[in-house]
């Protein structure tokens, strides 16, 4: 990046992508050409910033100026201010939601503060298309430094000593892992990448791919000099078009520079890596499971033992990590598992991206050291709570993982600790929930998740959780009894313990969590008939105030089912029985006569 | 002997695609993205063709189309509908949204309209969350879409 | 060996078992119902996938599925702890809960394994209510699937891929809509199914059943215009007994013979008589081929295989319809004895083919196919109209309150009833070829065989080759059971890897006496060794022993047929097979 004076970064990621990045940078570039400027200032279309919420983002860089909600005419301002006469164009800095400050620069932003980025280090940095960008911020000499320095043993070793964990959703330490494969003998191994993010909600594993492929291209090759595999494998979403072509690109490049192939580095060592596309199943997260996919096969997980490690694709020794845990392989070997292990807390080391999303205003990829409290995440970095709402509830690890509340603010964020409030960390899923989200509808929500991902192998996980959800259904709908809620929580207890796979051991936490935490909630959805946030239809009645009501009939003639009765400039009235709760009316009624009961 | 009658192109197109990936069972996911990239989806001769290249049986190719949710055995609409209804864009109200393309359009998830114009699926976060909600036609992403505002996108594809 | 403690009980056991092994050797049952297992044909279908097996090993974390879990050193289990009692129970309970409560008019009512655990684990009634399962019911000539009835237990599944290579069932969809089913949910008459039955034999509920055609033979006994012939297979009368509480493997040919007079059949032949028919002709066959072929003949292909099992005719004509002239064009004995009884016998009656109704009694299920087949009709009337299982037959037996236990033995009606030992044994894998060769020894060598028993020909593995020494000329044989095991044979012979001069298929586990028209064995291989070892002894008894020495045959010739492979043979005891195979199109 030496010979420009100064560079202009988009977000390319998907999000950003959908608004019109793509059309800004082609802007940028163009307004610059105009201006004779193409050789001084560099536009780069880079990954995920992470700040998806005010996409997309401009960033200049020397000086970290951080435009947000830029559009493809912002750019000829963009340039002639900016650029040619050094004035920030205010209007499109970010605004402190909190005093209401413009921002100058990303370094000062509450959303940047509190973040350590170590797996996204180069996400919103680099060209991800560029392998020279990776390799001039130390890409790849991790991978130099381990065949040219290192003993395979030694690899394993430190990434033992990083303590680093599996950032997949289990924490299983990633360092045993790969000593174990290391440690099964076969004339082939293999190293998976697990790019397989299911978790609704979560994308950090697609972000990385975007902005940083490379990043796991490298980790994937020194996984396997580690474990002695010469082949490895990336699984990924076929859902993913553009991490799909960057990484493509990325393994056309890293072949180019000799950084996969025959004799990496003249050490002897040989890599490649090849993609697998998967086709829309949660469960294929599951390594197992994802074996199978990968064999052409359905993708349904089988008991273990025996363990990828021992007996993985095409039974041969195979190492999956996912590609999170991946993105932190080469810095680790860069600056040491010392360095790591400083970061985070007793039995979590490091960082940990999460898809911070729901009622908060800053949505986001944000990467945050273990320990971290949620009260940290949810205020500073998330900037609080969305239209001034009162925080409820917050929801990590997707469909696996649990709702947590006010209790669980100060809660230090680590694996252990989630477990133990009955969460878990899961791949990262971050939804924040204010009053206006149900418990027992999110309960449904994540349950109807696991009813239609279950792969129907085990009774538990095929017939258990759609009973839960059925369940589930009765209450949202004011049908449920107390002895409901008894069978909701032995069946829960009972598809935990006995179900295949991670995928329906965990499912009935959201149901487990909700109850434990916002037990009031079903009581009242189960007694009294109703739904506090206004979610669940049935509990609900839309009432007409008849002195507020001035009759100008613009409710009944939007009422798709004809259910509001009443004379011109008389009082309306809407039948329960024909009401379908589709709330037309409210939004229509400009008096605000129409409120729900 | 049972018959099974394709166009000659496409059963050329599938041998093709069964070939490059040396007509191995393992590569059955693989072959059936390629061929449903080619055809659309995959109506049961296509399985029957895929099965006989790969030398498997076709209900095992059966069992793997019906096992992931990516592949189809129905012909989508000209311009797909693929609301999100991953988690942010739930909470975000995803749900009054496919309420309302599915009102509008008269027609239920996985469903196609009568004149073939649109289909509607749902699909689990396109990791654009901070757009929430999210729908997808073909592949242009619409953000923060409201149930008003569902009118004017169809209407975008209607009369084109 | 290693120590571990089963219900604090500390036992020694081998290393690298299942903790279900381990357990059901130091005597602890632990209830399963997806595992199955036939260890004398190492079949086994353990997907951990139903949960009823489930323990708690202490230090872990959730319950273990102890029919897939391997016993560790120093590992404590607890098979039956109010953790484990609780979950077994709950699962059952879910199963249950997606199960239609119809046991009262289920065919696997009595034998159902889910019946079974249901009463053990004492489920009185079933607390989660939801949606089931729906599908179609699908009824094929001889299998009914009513997979509403499914548990995804997948034993059928492996069945069908594993040991046969039939891949006519796979699991489709997923989660709760998942089930064992046809590409494409399609009836079984579309897909490449054999009607083997092996998946009805290893379904532990009702979801796969045969076609019960037991009213149907009522009503055809009831009429008195109706002349009801009977034939027995030989794999039956080594089974039923186990029916009516007898040991696997005890014979009761004499006690079936007079069951089957008391509920009204007019003539109780057997089907053995056709076995040593069919012998005359496929033995007469083999050698015609393997002189020629000697002779340098080119048009003469060889191997020659049987063709006495409609699985196996059922398989090579969807898989191997390009070797459609290789197995031998002999009829199986069913439709051996069907030919003779409605043209031979009515004649010998005086009365009309469609005034006589036959009636088999068959080990097996691909029979009620093989008998509603077109070439096996004359102007639509079957040369076999009924086929009924061994499981069949027992029910008739029961509804026709007969006590079985004291009924004094009777003797087959002659002259279809009289056979030789040689039939017998077509009851068990390799007893067809071993049948054939006494025969063929005999007219070959032109000399009397020295010993009767082909030991090297008889035995339970999946395939095996021997080579009898015909007075000096090498006759190399090969014998499979199991469709799977018939592939690699087959499959040596269409790539010309094979120098057999015959081969023997038996689709199902260890011949017909493990067909799936036999008293349930709930994957007991024990009882399918009993019942084979039982064919052995009613053969050894058999005052004959060759097909060729069968007074009634040798009459039979003289009579009617002339001469194996004559005319009259060619026309009524032979048959030829079709292309079953799916071809690939071009439309327009």
């Amino acid at each position: 990046m030496a010979k420009f004076k100064m560079h202009l970064l988009i977000c390319g990621g998907t999000g950003c992508n959908a608004s019109q990045s793509q059309e800004i940078a082609q802007n940028l570039k163009n307004g610059l050409k105009d201006k004779g400027l193409e050789n001084e200032v560099q536009v780069i279309l880079t990954g995920c910033f992470g700040f998806c919420e005010k996409g997309p983002i401009v960033k200049v860089m020397p000086d970290n100026t951080f435009y947000t909600e830029v559009k493809p005419e912002d750019a000829r301002e963009i340039i002639e201010e900016h650029v040619v006469k050094g004035r920030k164009v205010t209007r499109l800095l970010y605004v402190d939601p909190e005093n209401k400050q413009q921002v100058a620069d990303s370094k000062h932003m509450g959303f940047y503060k509190k973040q350590l980025r170590i797996a996204l280090r180069n996400c919103g940095f680099i060209d991800p298309e560029n392998i020279e960008e990776y390799i001039s911020e130390d890409g790849y000499s991790a991978l130099a430094k381990c065949l040219g320095e290192m003993k395979p043993e030694e690899v394993v070793k430190e990434i033992k000593l990083s303590g680093l964990r599996g950032r997949g959703g289990g924490g299983f330490p990633t360092g045993l892992k790969w000593e174990i494969a290391a440690g099964n003998h076969a004339d082939q191994k293999y190293v998976v990448c697990n790019a397989d993010e299911g978790d609704p909600g979560a994308f950090m594993d697609r972000s990385i791919l975007e902005g940083d492929p490379h990043s796991v291209i490298e980790a994937m090759a020194i996984n396997g000099y580690a474990i002695g595999a010469t082949k490895g494998l990336v699984y990924i979403r076929a859902e993913y078009p553009l991490a799909i072509k960057r990484l493509l690109t990325a393994l056309e490049q890293a072949r180019t520079f000799g950084l996969l192939g025959k004799d990496i580095f003249g050490s002897g060592f040989d890599f490649d890596i090849e993609l697998r596309y998967g086709a829309g199943a949660f469960v294929c997260g599951e390594e197992t499971a994802l074996i199978h996919s990968m064999e052409g096969m359905r993708g349904e997980p089988t008991f273990k033992p025996p363990f990828p490690a021992q007996e993985g694709y095409n039974k041969k020794p195979t190492n999956v990590n996912n590609v999170e845990t991946y993105a932190n392989i080469p810095i680790i070997i860069n600056k040491g598992a010392e360095w790591f292990n400083k970061i985070g807390t007793e039995k979590s080391k490091g960082t940990k991206v999460f898809a911070l999303a729901g009622q908060i205003n800053n949505v986001g990829l944000i990467e945050v050291p273990m320990g971290i409290t949620l009260r940290e995440i949810i205020y500073e970095i998330g900037g609080g709570i969305k239209d001034g709402r009162q925080f409820k509830a917050v929801q990590t690890g997707g469909p696996s993982g649990g709702c947590l509340t006010s209790a669980h603010l100060d809660t230090p964020i680590d694996y252990d600790n989630l477990i133990a409030v009955g969460s878990m960390m899961g791949s990262g899923g971050m939804v924040v929930m204010d009053e206006t989200s149900c418990m027992v509808a999110i309960a449904k929500f994540y349950l109807e998740f696991t009813v239609e991902e279950s792969c129907g192998k085990c009774s538990p996980c095929r017939i258990g959780n759609k009973r839960l959800y059925e369940i589930l259904e009765k209450i949202t709908k004011g049908n449920g009894t107390m002895e409901d809620l008894d069978n909701l929580a032995n069946l829960s207890r009972v598809i935990k313990d006995t179900a295949l796979c991670g995928l329906g051991q965990t499912s009935p936490n959201p149901v487990l969590s909700t109850i434990e935490n916002f037990y009031d909630e079903y009581v009242e959805h189960i007694k009294d008939k109703k739904c506090r946030a206004g979610v669940c239809k049935s509990l609900m009645q839309y009432v007409v105030d008849p002195v507020a009501c001035v009759g100008c009939t613009a409710c009944a003639r939007n009422c798709p089912v004809n259910a509001i009765q009443g004379e011109k400039k008389m009082p309306h009235v809407i039948s329960t029985e024909l009401c379908i709760k589709c709330g037309a009316c409210i939004e229509k009624c400009k008096f605000g006569a129409i409120s729900i009961q | 002997m049972a018959k099974v009658k394709l166009a000659e192109s496409k059963i050329n197109k599938i041998k093709e695609i069964c070939a490059n990936f040396g007509n191995l069972p393992g590569e059955a996911i693989n072959v059936l993205h390629k061929v449903q990239g080619e055809f659309g989806y995959l109506p049961a001769e296509v399985q029957e063709v895929v099965a006989h290249e790969l030398n498997v049986s076709v209900a095992h190719i059966y069992g793997i189309v019906t096992f992931y949710s990516f592949f189809t055995m129905l012909p989508k609409g000209e311009h797909p509908i693929s609301v999100c209804t991953g988690t942010a864009c739930y909470v975000r109200g995803a749900e009054k949204v496919l309420d309302e393309f599915k009102r509008e359009l008269k027609i239920a998830v996985g469903e196609t309209t009568a004149d073939g114009k649109f289909s509607i699926s749902c699909l689990r976060c396109v990791g654009a969350c901070g757009l929430a909600p999210v729908v997808l036609i073909g592949e242009k992403v619409y953000g923060r879409v409201t149930p008003d505002g569902v009118k004017d996108i169809l209407n975008e594809y209607r009369n084109a | 060996m290693i120590n571990i403690t089963i219900d604090n009980k500390p036992l020694q056991v081998e290393k690298g078992i299942t903790i279900l092994k381990a357990a059901r050797a130091a005597g602890v049952e632990i209830p399963t119902l997806c595992y199955y297992e036939l260890d004398g044909i190492i079949l086994e279908n353990r997907p951990g996938g139903c949960r009823i097996c489930v323990v708690e090993v202490e230090g872990r974390r959730n319950l273990a599925p102890a029919c897939a879990t391997e016993v560790m050193e120093g590992m404590k289990i607890n098979t039956h702890s109010l953790r484990v009692v609780n979950a077994r129970r709950t699962v059952l309970e879910m199963i249950l809960s997606d199960h239609p409560a119809d046991c009262l008019i289920c065919p696997k009512s009595g034998n159902c394994e889910l019946q079974d655990l249901a009463q053990r684990l004492g489920v009185r009634e079933i607390p989660y209510q939801g949606e089931q399962s729906t599908y179609r019911k699908d009824t094929s000539r001889a299998i009914i699937r009513d997979i509403d009835k499914c548990v995804m237990c997948r034993r059928c599944e492996t069945v069908c891929n594993v040991w046969q290579t039939v891949g006519a069932l796979s699991a489709v969809n997923r989660g709760f809509e998942a089930v064992v089913a046809p590409a494409f949910e399609q009836d079984l008459e579309k897909s490449p199914c054999t009607y083997c039955g092996q998946c009805i034999m290893a379904c532990p509920v009702g979801a796969l059943s045969e076609v019960d055609n037991t009213r149907q033979v009522i009503t055809a006994i009831s009429n008195p215009k109706k002349t009801v012939i009977v034939q027995t297979a030989p794999a039956v009368r080594v089974a039923l007994g186990e029916e009516f509480g007898y040991e696997p493997g005890t014979i009761v040919t004499g006690k079936m013979a007079a069951a089957l007079r008391k509920i009204g059949f007019d003539y109780v032949f057997d089907t053995d008589f056709a076995a040593d028919l069919t012998i005359m002709e496929e033995g007469t066959e083999l050698l015609t081929r393997i002189s020629k072929f000697m002779a340098g003949d080119k048009n003469v292909k060889l191997p020659i295989l049987t063709s006495c099992c409609p699985g196996w005719v059922n398989f090579f004509e969807t898989n191997y319809p390009d070797m459609l002239d290789v197995p031998s064009t002999a009829k199986s004995p069913q439709q051996m004895f069907g030919a003779v009884a409605k043209n031979y016998w009515a004649d010998k009656l005086g009365i009309k083919r469609e005034d006589m109704v036959v009636v088999s009694i068959m080990p097996c299920v691909a029979k009620k196919f093989e008998c509603s087949r077109d070439e096996f009709k004359e102007n639509g009337n079957p040369d076999v109209d009924f086929a009924l299982t061994t499981r069949e037959l027992a029910e008739l037996i029961r509804q026709f309150n007969i006590d079985f236990e004291s009924l004094e033995e009777a003797d087959f009606d002659k002259p279809l009833g009289e056979s030789t030992g040689a039939a017998v044994i077509f009851g068990a894998t390799g007893g067809v070829i071993e049948a054939a060769t006494r025969t063929a020894y005999e007219i070959f060598t032109k000399k009397s065989l020295p010993k009767i028993d082909f030991e090297e020909l008889r035995g339970l593995e999946g395939v095996r080759k021997a080579t009898v020494d015909f007075d000096g000329t090498p006759i190399h044989i090969g014998i499979a059971h199991g469709l799977a095991n018939a592939r690699k044979l087959l499959d040596e012979v269409r790539t010309g890897k094979s120098n057999f001069h015959a081969i023997e298929v038996m689709a199902c586990p260890g011949g017909c006496i493990g067909g799936a028209g036999q008293p349930f064995h709930h994957g007991d291989f024990s009882i399918i060794e009993k019942r084979f070892a039982a064919i052995y002894r009613e053969d050894a008894g058999k005052a004959i022993r060759k097909s060729h020495e069968n007074p009634f045959i040798t009459a039979l010739y003289k009579d009617w047929l002339v001469e194996p492979c004559g005319e009259i043979s060619h026309h009524l005891l032979h048959t030829h097979y079709f292309d079953k195979s799916k071809h690939i199109e071009v439309e327009g």
